[in-house]
């Protein structure tokens, strides 16, 4: 069977599919790639099935070492990649593009020059063991296959019936560069009237700042506070990808893949689902415009009205 | 029941109930005829979301909760819910400041722990962890002013009206009375966790030596 050797791992890397829904009534939440397009757009160029696990990388670093001649294809925060074959030839590879990753040779990913998490699927997908129906890694609840390692081995799955159709996916980066803003549209969440009437416009109204302290679970932000227009507590209740929960600092954290499946601050807002994957690729330091959403701006109201 | 609906951004929506025995009974009829499109119905203490992917939306989603809340008016349990017996050692680190801020003595406490009916309302915090309600009054009690960094596997707790059993290792903050061998989480089983909304549990005081490990073998988990 083809294998992939884990020779390094950058400062994280962890197998990731489309996660475990259907089990956040058992405490547990759905996981998956932090980035679902990008990793399904891998697994599209491949001809893999959409929810294939791959590896997600952060900020590069990774080598691998093929056992077995594999097709891999890179998707997520473009970075520069170089293959090693066996008698030490040199390939620079694309992005978005489908490459062969011959028996022993190596694969190198260096830091992204924009974005964070890079996606490396293998045709025929990672075949780890799955737990409670996934090969994700579920950092929070700690639950998932063992974090690829140096000398980690990861069984590559046989390869499906179908070939890729395309050797390249000529889509534009979606998220910003380094310095440049990341827009996410909002719709107001259901939590909205727990604050002060002024509190969506001033989410909106000045850039936020991704921390350092932002990770799979979610994204600590800095900027303006957003004041409660009323005291007490919540009690706890489901969470989504996308939440922007705001705890008593007043500063929102926006919900990735790996948030709690309840939680206890109030949800202002919500970022719309294709801009949650925008949100993943969001690097420490950079800056975050909130915009409300077309349907937030007819005023949709949050409460529905009787059928 | 009449919920309020709340959207809960492009493909969730949160329906607020007056208490755990509409969420219970909400959810119930829930999962006993999920609509079609709904990926995830999340229990919690006066809520129960319900996350759905296309072609359900806002509104057919809606119109199905409505439905279930006004065919399940009470609170009541199936009858058939499945009933559990976990054994408890009950020597806890806390079971002394539990006696002392309930007033009981510490053996009142355990017979109070030990004679209640217990539902497991809903989950969270941590897979497998169940909050578990319609124990004794007596028995609320503040959760510690500091949690702990390490709570063992097993531990059995008492926190506001809530009782627990940690799944696992892990930090925590509820008030410790006891543990238990018994197993309530396992990625390996199926379903993989003992406590799930509805079933029933009974603690028994058990002595050093019968701390079975009967729970993961019992129906409760094939039901």
């Amino acid at each position: 069977m083809a294998e992939l050797e884990v020779l390094d791992t950058g400062p994280l890397t962890t197998v990731q599919d489309l996660g475990r829904p259907g089990r956040a009534h058992l405490g547990v939440g759905r996981s998956g790639a932090a980035d679902r397009g990008a990793l399904r757009l891998a697994n599209r160029l491949l001809a893999n099935p959409e929810g294939a696990a791959a590896l997600e990388v952060t900020l590069g670093g990774l080598r691998v070492r093929a056992h077995g001649r594999l097709v891999i294809a890179l998707t997520g925060a473009p970075c520069p990649a170089t293959v090693t074959d066996a008698s030490g030839r040199n390939r620079i590879i694309g992005h978005q593009s489908v490459e062969r990753l011959p028996d022993g040779a190596t694969l190198w990913l260096g830091v992204p020059g924009q974005g964070l998490r890079t996606y490396v699927a293998v045709r025929g997908g990672l075949d780890v063991p799955e737990v409670l129906g996934s090969r994700s890694t579920d950092t929070l609840a700690g639950l998932g296959p063992e974090r690829p390692s140096p000398g980690s081995l990861l069984p590559v799955g046989p390869p499906p019936r179908t070939h890729p159709l395309v050797d390249l996916a000529p889509l534009p980066w979606s998220a910003p560069g380094r310095l440049g803003e990341l827009v996410l549209e909002v719709l107001p969440g259901p939590r909205a009237g727990w604050f002060h009437p002024g509190a969506l416009r001033a989410l909106c109204a000045e850039p936020y700042a991704v921390t350092a302290d932002s990770d799979r679970v979610g994204i600590r932000l800095s900027g303006p506070r957003l004041e409660r227009a009323r005291d007490g507590e919540l009690s706890s209740e489901g969470m989504v990808p996308g939440a922007l929960q705001v705890p008593p600092s007043g500063r929102p954290t926006l919900f990735l893949a790996d948030h709690p499946v309840t939680g206890g601050y109030p949800v202002i807002a919500v970022v719309r689902d294709r801009d949650v994957d925008r949100a993943a690729q969001a690097r420490p330091g950079q800056r975050v415009r909130f915009r409300p959403s077309p349907a937030m701006r007819a005023a949709s109201a949050v409460r529905l009205g009787p059928p | 029941m009449t919920p309020d609906l709340l959207r809960y951004g492009e493909g969730a929506l949160l329906v607020e109930l007056g208490g755990l025995a509409e969420v219970i009974a909400l959810y119930d009829a829930l999962t006993g005829d999920p609509p079609r499109g709904v990926t995830d119905i999340v229990p919690a203490a006066r809520t129960v979301l319900v996350r759905f992917e296309p072609p359900a939306s806002h509104d057919t989603v809606a119109s199905a909760v409505r439905c279930a809340c006004a065919v399940r008016q009470g609170g009541v349990l199936p009858a058939d819910a499945p009933e559990v017996t976990i054994p408890v050692v009950y020597d806890g680190a806390d079971l002394a400041a539990v006696a002392a801020h309930t007033g009981l003595t510490e053996s009142e406490v355990v017979a109070a722990h030990t004679a209640a009916s217990w539902t497991v309302a809903f989950c969270g915090f941590a897979p497998g962890f169940g909050y578990l309600v319609g124990g004794d009054p007596r028995l609320t009690v503040p959760r510690r002013a500091e949690s702990r960094v390490r709570v063992p596997a097993g531990s059995v707790a008492l926190a506001d009206e809530f009782s627990g059993v940690y799944p696992r290792e892990s930090p925590g903050g509820w008030q410790l009375i006891g543990r238990t061998e018994t197993v309530v989480w396992d990625t390996h089983a199926d379903p993989p966790a003992l406590l799930r909304p509805g079933v029933r549990v009974r603690f028994t005081e058990a002595t050093g030596d019968e701390r079975g490990d009967a729970g993961m073998s019992e129906g409760a988990r094939r039901g």
